[in-house]
């Protein structure tokens, strides 16, 4: 087996008593004190995350913003410098290499932020698709790079997020709008800060060298303490992007899962000209969707975990793709992909949990969505 | 950590065996591991269980478990209470978290002590 990567801040969780666990390749912290009481802190006050085994990947020149639109599935040349968007980036088949951020830093300098356990795969995937533009004479030029080992990545989410923030940090918060960056300070250390995360909660997260992660780390957790920040491991983080329905990559989506069946296409900009996939979608919402993504809520005792067969009438309809104990709603509540014509909301299905088909219905996705 | 009282699995379950009675449970190591319980299933009063059958099945956030059964037996009664409340299990894996109770016909014959158990969990980090 390979040896585990380990983040910046690998002696700050044991230093915490975290349970650390493989994922994606890292050594990482899977909970401190539990997850449920890490869940509720970030729902009600804030959780502080290390995610520094996120992949990024910088692309640089006057043709990085051509070769983008041809690998992703979003509109890229509607952003503006300043501006993040979620995309997929899929295979000729439709499937899904990954789904990242695109964070536009200027107008030939993009920076992709990718799925840990994806990162090299999505790096050779660019690089093919790199050389074979170049071999066929595209004079736009661009290069890229592989910088994760040289980034931290910390996300601070929840509620009190901002004021948290506000007390390190000297850039105008209040001001910048969901899924936009700036660039500031925290303890003099230069921090790219977007109001972005993956809890279904108001958040940032926090881009900066590697080495000073620990710095500003400890920076947060101090401004946050009288708040009731918690660190907040990646337990919780899974339930709290469960609850609000944000796909993950090797559950959600994956090479045989379209981003039509993922309920996705919104991120899917058919306007903007060529891109990979694009032929092999079409064809699927012209001859439709044959499987969607939908919430599951139990109506009888047990968990619906991923992996578990989903039944209508005896008959397989499909499988749970996530499925936990909802730690805000209280339920056990599941995602899954059922056939198309199973796809109704009520709907009356049951979960095979060892063995036994345990009833559930097809419910409103997100479960949980914040108040504004 | 580890009760005297009590005998231990390798699957960490404890069973504490009073004449022909026994009450099973899950160890501390146990719970700690499985962090946050959310759920628990049980089996009907009056099943024939085998050593080592499983009994169970305890859910946590991030994992699944099953429970094995340290003796055979019948099941006499079931902890009802961690239904609704499957948090006692972390709360008190001992006394309130209690899983089953059996009339005991022979115990796995593999049971550990206290102190050995307390060895091989240390082995287990």
């Amino acid at each position: 087996m390979d040896v585990l990567k380990r983040t910046p801040l690998y002696a700050k969780h044991l230093e915490l008593g975290a349970k650390m666990v493989e994922f994606g390749g890292w050594e990482m912290p899977v909970q401190y004190k539990g997850i449920i009481e890490e869940h509720r802190a970030v729902r009600t006050t804030a959780g502080l995350f290390d995610v520094c085994h996120m992949g990024e990947l910088e692309i640089m020149g006057p043709g990085a913003l051509s070769f983008l639109q041809s690998v992703l599935t979003n509109d890229v040349a509607k952003m503006e410098a300043g501006q993040v968007i979620y995309s997929l980036m899929c295979y000729s088949s439709g499937g899904v290499v990954d789904d990242l951020l695109v964070y536009k830093l200027d107008e030939e300098k993009y920076l992709l932020v990718v799925n840990a356990g994806n990162k090299d795969k999505d790096w050779n995937w660019l690089k093919e698709k790199q050389d074979k533009q170049t071999s066929c004479n595209n004079n736009e030029d661009f290069i890229m790079r592989d910088i994760s080992d040289e980034i931290g990545l910390l996300a601070l989410q929840g509620p009190l997020a901002e004021e948290i923030l506000a007390g390190v940090c000297s850039a105008s918060l209040k001001d910048l709008r969901y899924y936009r960056f700036l660039i500031s300070e925290i303890a003099g250390i230069n921090v790219l800060i977007s109001r972005t995360g993956y809890t279904g909660e108001d958040g940032f997260e926090i881009y900066l060298v590697a080495e000073k992660t620990p710095l500003v780390w400890d920076k947060l957790c101090e401004a946050g303490k009288e708040k009731g920040l918690l660190p907040a491991g990646l337990g919780a983080r899974d339930t709290l992007r469960f609850e609000a329905c944000l796909p993950l990559y090797g559950h959600e989506l994956n090479e045989a899962i379209t981003p039509l069946e993922a309920g996705l296409e919104f991120f899917v900009a058919w306007q903007k000209g060529d891109f990979i996939g694009k032929e092999a979608l079409l064809q699927q919402k012209q001859a439709g969707i044959p499987r969607k993504l939908v919430g599951l809520t139990m109506l009888e005792r047990g968990i619906p975990r991923a992996g578990y067969a989903l039944e209508k009438d005896g008959v397989v309809i499909g499988e749970v793709t996530s499925g936990n104990y909802a730690p805000t709603l209280s339920q056990n509540l599941g995602l899954g992909y059922v056939l198309s014509n199973e796809a109704k909301l009520d709907n009356e299905v049951a979960v095979l949990i060892r063995g036994k088909a345990i009833k559930a219905k097809i419910s409103k996705k997100p479960f949980y969505k914040r108040g504004r | 950590m580890y009760p005297e009282n009590l005998r231990y699995t390798k699957e960490h379950e404890w069973i504490l065996v009073e004449g022909k009675k026994g009450i099973v449970g899950i160890t501390e190591y146990a719970q700690d591991s499985l962090g946050d319980v959310v759920f628990v299933e049980l089996p009907e009063i009056g099943k024939k269980l085998k050593v080592g059958e499983g009994l169970g099945v305890v859910e946590s956030v991030k994992a699944v478990s099953d429970i094995y059964s340290p003796c055979s037996g019948i099941v006499t009664a079931v902890n009802e209470s961690l239904l609704d409340n499957p948090e006692l299990l972390n709360q008190d894996p001992y006394g309130e978290g209690w899983l089953i109770e059996m009339e005991v016909e022979e115990l796995d014959s593999e049971l550990l002590t206290s102190a050995e158990y307390e060895d091989f969990v240390a082995g287990e980090e």
